[in-house]
């Protein structure tokens, strides 16, 4: 496939350049950089079960979604950038290992759907009651949480599966 | 050591730690089940450590933040354990002889006593304290060294999958 041939050239191309190269040749950077990339994954996916379970009206009853959002999800947009740079890291020192890997790409896939998940929720949350003003909308809070849940836990068994699904 | 090799022994060739050995798609399961729980289990305690350091949700009582955030996070660490203990009997031994992994495992017992140490004396006069934004100095050392020993874990846990090669 073509695709194929042009992930290959650019992963050819990504590992012969010198940061790769020094992303390779020492041993402590990728063990370190996914412990990194497992810390952001650890406070987004926290963030996210805090705010879905206040959602399921489970944890924090007593305080207004509003203020529950507004301490779990602005955080998430500076400790993405992290997770996106450590992630970009571990590609560019070993290429082959992503980007010829269809679980990377069903990976990229979820992370894209439980962040426009976040983005959304965020900004409904600057209207006071959003979500409380009629029943579909309380049910439609309730499938989006359970959707943003279900793509973390996702991105997370996808991660750890590309580990094992990757190409020769 | 004799009693120990058989206890390891014994663990390795049950008929659990034979499946999880032998099944290409068990142990990755049980891995990735391992890294959602410790990843919870991480992030919520974060919640917890970070008030106590009064550096986040200083608006909220320590008592509320605690009595929310810690069943998630014992939960959590219940999935995690059970989790950790059938890839650890799939092959003992070899966990045994890692460094890492001893590591990981004293780490997380000094995490248990931190906690055990603030629950019984840094926060006997909770009541007094638990609305200040800054809580006084015993209970922000007592976050600060779990959020300092947790991240410890993670990178331990990390390393143990580049020293040893399961299998």
């Amino acid at each position: 496939m073509v695709a194929t041939a042009f992930l290959s050239d650019v992963s050819k191309w990504l590992s012969a350049t010198p940061l790769s190269h020094s992303i390779q040749t020492t041993s402590w950077i990728i063990p370190a950089l996914q412990t990194i990339h497992i810390l952001c994954v650890a406070v987004l996916f926290s963030a996210a079960v805090l705010v879905d379970l206040r959602i399921w009206r489970l944890i924090l009853r007593d305080l207004p979604l509003r203020d529950v959002g507004r301490r779990f999800l602005p955080l998430i947009w500076p400790v993405v950038l992290v997770l996106l740079l450590t992630g970009s890291l571990l590609i560019v020192g070993e290429p082959r290992r992503s980007l010829l890997n269809t679980t990377f790409y069903i990976k990229m896939a979820l992370l894209a759907v439980a962040l426009v998940l976040t983005g959304l929720l965020q900004w409904s949350l600057a209207s006071p009651g959003f979500w409380d003003q009629d029943n579909a909308r309380r049910v439609a809070a309730r499938l989006a949480a359970t959707a943003s849940l279900l793509a973390w836990c996702g991105i997370i068994f996808a991660g750890r599966f590309i580990a094992y699904t990757q190409a020769g | 050591m004799q009693p120990l090799a058989d206890l390891i022994s014994s663990l390795e060739s049950g008929g659990v730690a034979e499946s999880i050995r032998e099944n290409d798609l068990l142990f990755p399961l049980i891995e990735a089940v391992h890294v959602l729980a410790i990843c919870l289990v991480v992030g919520s305690i974060l919640v917890v450590d970070l008030r106590l350091l009064g550096f986040a949700s200083i608006r909220w009582s320590v008592g509320s933040v605690t009595r929310t955030i810690l069943p998630l996070t014992w939960f959590a660490f219940a999935v995690a354990v059970l989790s950790g203990a059938l890839m650890f009997i799939s092959n003992a031994a070899k966990y045994l002889g890692n460094g890492f992994f001893i590591a990981k495992m004293v780490l997380i017992g000094i995490a248990g006593l931190n906690m055990l140490l603030f629950h019984f004396i840094g926060a006997r006069d909770l009541a007094k304290w638990e609305d200040a934004a800054r809580p006084p100095l015993a209970a922000r050392l007592a976050g600060g060294l779990s959020l300092l020993l947790w991240v410890a874990v993670v990178a331990c846990g990390r390393w143990i999958g580049f020293t040893m090669q399961p299998g």
